[in-house]
């Protein structure tokens, strides 16, 4: 009876979170159970469900081709060096940033540097060609010609893209992590660099051992939250920017990129429902197992 | 007050931060400056931020292929308004409850929300999903429902900010006065959150405004449901989408289709809303950032 009546009270918050949990339901746990695809051989007309189960045969195949390396490798690399990049962009950008008197520069720098994140990967693919194609980008036409140096066919050669996807996506992404490190540091405590100060410590001295340390538990909130993205991949980056082509896929592959044309391009959804479970589920491991691990070190810092 | 090597610190850091300021609107300027240069200095010099010689040819040939343009910034208009109050409401209807700490079963639910970040089925699944079980391709509800709606994050986020700033004993009155929750929700949460509200919606919409993966993955026939990002998506691989009959006509009276600054006009034309409204909304914009960057 006293239960009826609780259940009664709190009917409406229960249902008021109805729509909420459906969507959830249908957008993120519904499509876990097609996950089972990995390890059959899907037919359009049998669905997920009544494609025959072929074992590990799609994960054989997947590994037996040169794809499988190259993927993970491509995946994995850019992230560790993106990770690493960005930390050390983001929080020198913001130790700068909060060394600015100018308050009118300050607020102007915050604000242009966050434009490229306002940008989509459709534009700024746009914004990349415009600098490296090959008969009118700015690069071939206004430096290589006036150093006599022949223009280059960007767009066929991979051993230049590690470099420029690294390039675009810490241009687009630095402002954003900058701003976050820059309100950590005005949260700190004032008096603790006014006693620095009288003590003679000067700038540098005071960054090394006042900010960084306390910027700590941001940075490894932060490293954590890319560690558990390290088998993601940013689709935008590595399909729009390089406009899909295909002479560079050597270095623009990425687990994401290979499902979406195992999907939509090559139709080899074996493969590409094999590449997706990996990152799946090791995505998941990760995460749970960075986790852990700080928790052990850390344990205010985890994030659950 | 200031030593001298502080000042000049801050003076090296102000120098390198107007460097680091100039670099992210360069390629902005490069765009901008391209679209207006003529073809013929296009062809010449290639793309430059100071041309040779100012045109408009490209933007004349927009003007011919305008219905297809406005069309396409309609759908982007009608994605990101219904996208993003759908999303406003469902979350917050979602993460008042989860806030309520009498809520039995409170932390089911809220394990439940934060699982969907931590594990995902991926794009196959989804897609199979979406297509087969819910016939999706090819309508308006394909840019609005896969993967935006709703973000687990947001609702933890908002969540956070329920339970920190809405104090118990406001929500206890109004029901003793025999408000009811939807009324405590509306009258008294809301009101009281609009910075997380205004974050959290600005965030949706500017996702919503720069997608282009829900209507590549799922807009493959019906290219009339086409947002500006979509038809900027399309140009890349079919530079001739936008030719009409009226743009057909310039070809035959002889003038040359000036393709080359047609491609950054075209996607000029799709960032200045932002860049016009951007300014307006930058200081909710880095709040937002800060919200969730920090406390998740």
């Amino acid at each position: 009876m006293a239960n009826m009546k609780r259940i009664k009270r709190f009917l409406p918050l229960y249902l008021m979170m109805v729509p909420g949990l459906v969507y959830l339901v249908v957008n993120n746990y519904i499509p876990l159970a097609g996950l089972q695809l990995a390890f059959k051989k899907f037919k359009y007309t049998a669905g997920i469900w009544g494609s025959p189960w072929v074992g590990f045969k799609n994960f054989a195949f997947l590994f037996k081709t040169k794809d499988a390396w190259m993927l993970f490798r491509n995946t994995i690399g850019y992230n560790l060096v993106f990770l690493v990049l960005n930390i050390i962009l983001a929080v020198a950008v913001a130790i700068l940033m909060n060394e600015i008197r100018s308050a009118w520069l300050r607020q102007v720098s915050q604000t242009v540097i966050l434009i490229p994140f306002l940008l989509s990967y459709v534009v700024i693919s746009y914004i990349v060609y415009a600098m490296f194609g090959q008969s009118n980008g700015m690069v071939n036409n206004s430096i290589l010609k006036p150093l006599g140096v022949e223009g280059i066919s960007w767009y066929t050669k991979p051993e230049y893209w590690p470099v420029i996807l690294t390039m675009v996506q810490a241009w687009k992404s630095f402002g954003y992590n900058s701003i976050i490190y820059y309100a950590t540091i005005i949260g700190f405590d004032r008096t603790l660099y006014e006693a620095a100060a009288v003590d003679g410590a000067g700038v540098w001295k005071r960054i090394v051992s006042i900010t960084l340390p306390l910027l700590k538990p941001t940075v490894i909130t932060l490293t954590l939250m890319s560690i558990g993205r390290m088998f993601y991949s940013d689709f935008g980056l590595f399909f729009q920017v390089p406009m899909n082509s295909g002479m560079l896929q050597k270095a623009t592959t990425t687990i994401d990129t290979y499902v979406y044309r195992g999907l939509m391009e090559t139709n080899d959804i074996g493969r590409a429902a094999a590449a997706g479970f990996l990152q799946s589920v090791l995505g998941f491991v990760t995460v749970l197992a960075a986790n852990m691990f700080v928790r052990r070190v850390e344990s205010d810092n985890a994030l659950f | 007050m200031y030593s001298k090597s502080e000042k000049r610190f801050s003076q090296a850091a102000a120098v390198v931060m107007l460097l680091l300021s100039l670099v992210c609107i360069f390629p902005v300027v490069l765009l901008v400056m391209s679209s207006v240069t003529s073809e013929t200095a296009l062809l010449k010099n290639g793309y430059s931020i100071f041309p040779e010689e100012f045109g408009f040819e490209a933007y004349q040939y927009l003007w011919f292929s305008r219905s297809k343009i406005l069309r396409a910034y309609g759908m982007t208009l009608a994605s990101t308004a219904v996208g993003t109050s759908l999303s406003i409401t469902i979350t917050t209807l979602l993460a008042y409850p989860l806030s309520r700490k009498k809520l039995p079963g409170r932390n089911f639910f809220a394990f439940f929300v934060f699982f969907t970040m931590l594990f995902q089925g991926g794009l196959i699944p989804s897609y199979m999903m979406w297509t087969q079980t819910f016939h999706i391709k090819d309508s308006f509800w394909a840019l609005i429902f896969p993967s935006l709606l709703l973000s687990g994050f947001a609702v933890i986020m908002m969540r956070t900010y329920f339970s920190t700033n809405i104090p118990e004993h406001i929500v206890e009155a109004a029901m003793i006065d025999g408000a009811s929750e939807l009324k405590i929700l509306t009258r008294i949460v809301v009101p009281m959150s609009k910075p997380i509200l205004s974050t959290v919606g600005l965030m949706t919409a500017l996702a919503y405004w720069n997608d282009w993966m829900n209507g590549l993955y799922y807009l493959t026939k019906r290219t009339e449901l086409y947002t500006i990002q979509n038809l900027l998506n399309r140009l890349i691989t079919s530079a001739d989408f936008l030719s009409n009959n009226q743009a057909n006509s310039m070809i035959a009276a002889n003038i040359q289709v000036p393709s080359v600054g047609v491609r950054m006009a075209i996607a000029v034309i799709a960032i200045i809303p932002i860049l016009v409204i951007y300014p307006f909304f930058q200081k909710g914009f880095v709040k937002g950032i800060v919200i969730g960057g920090v406390k998740g």
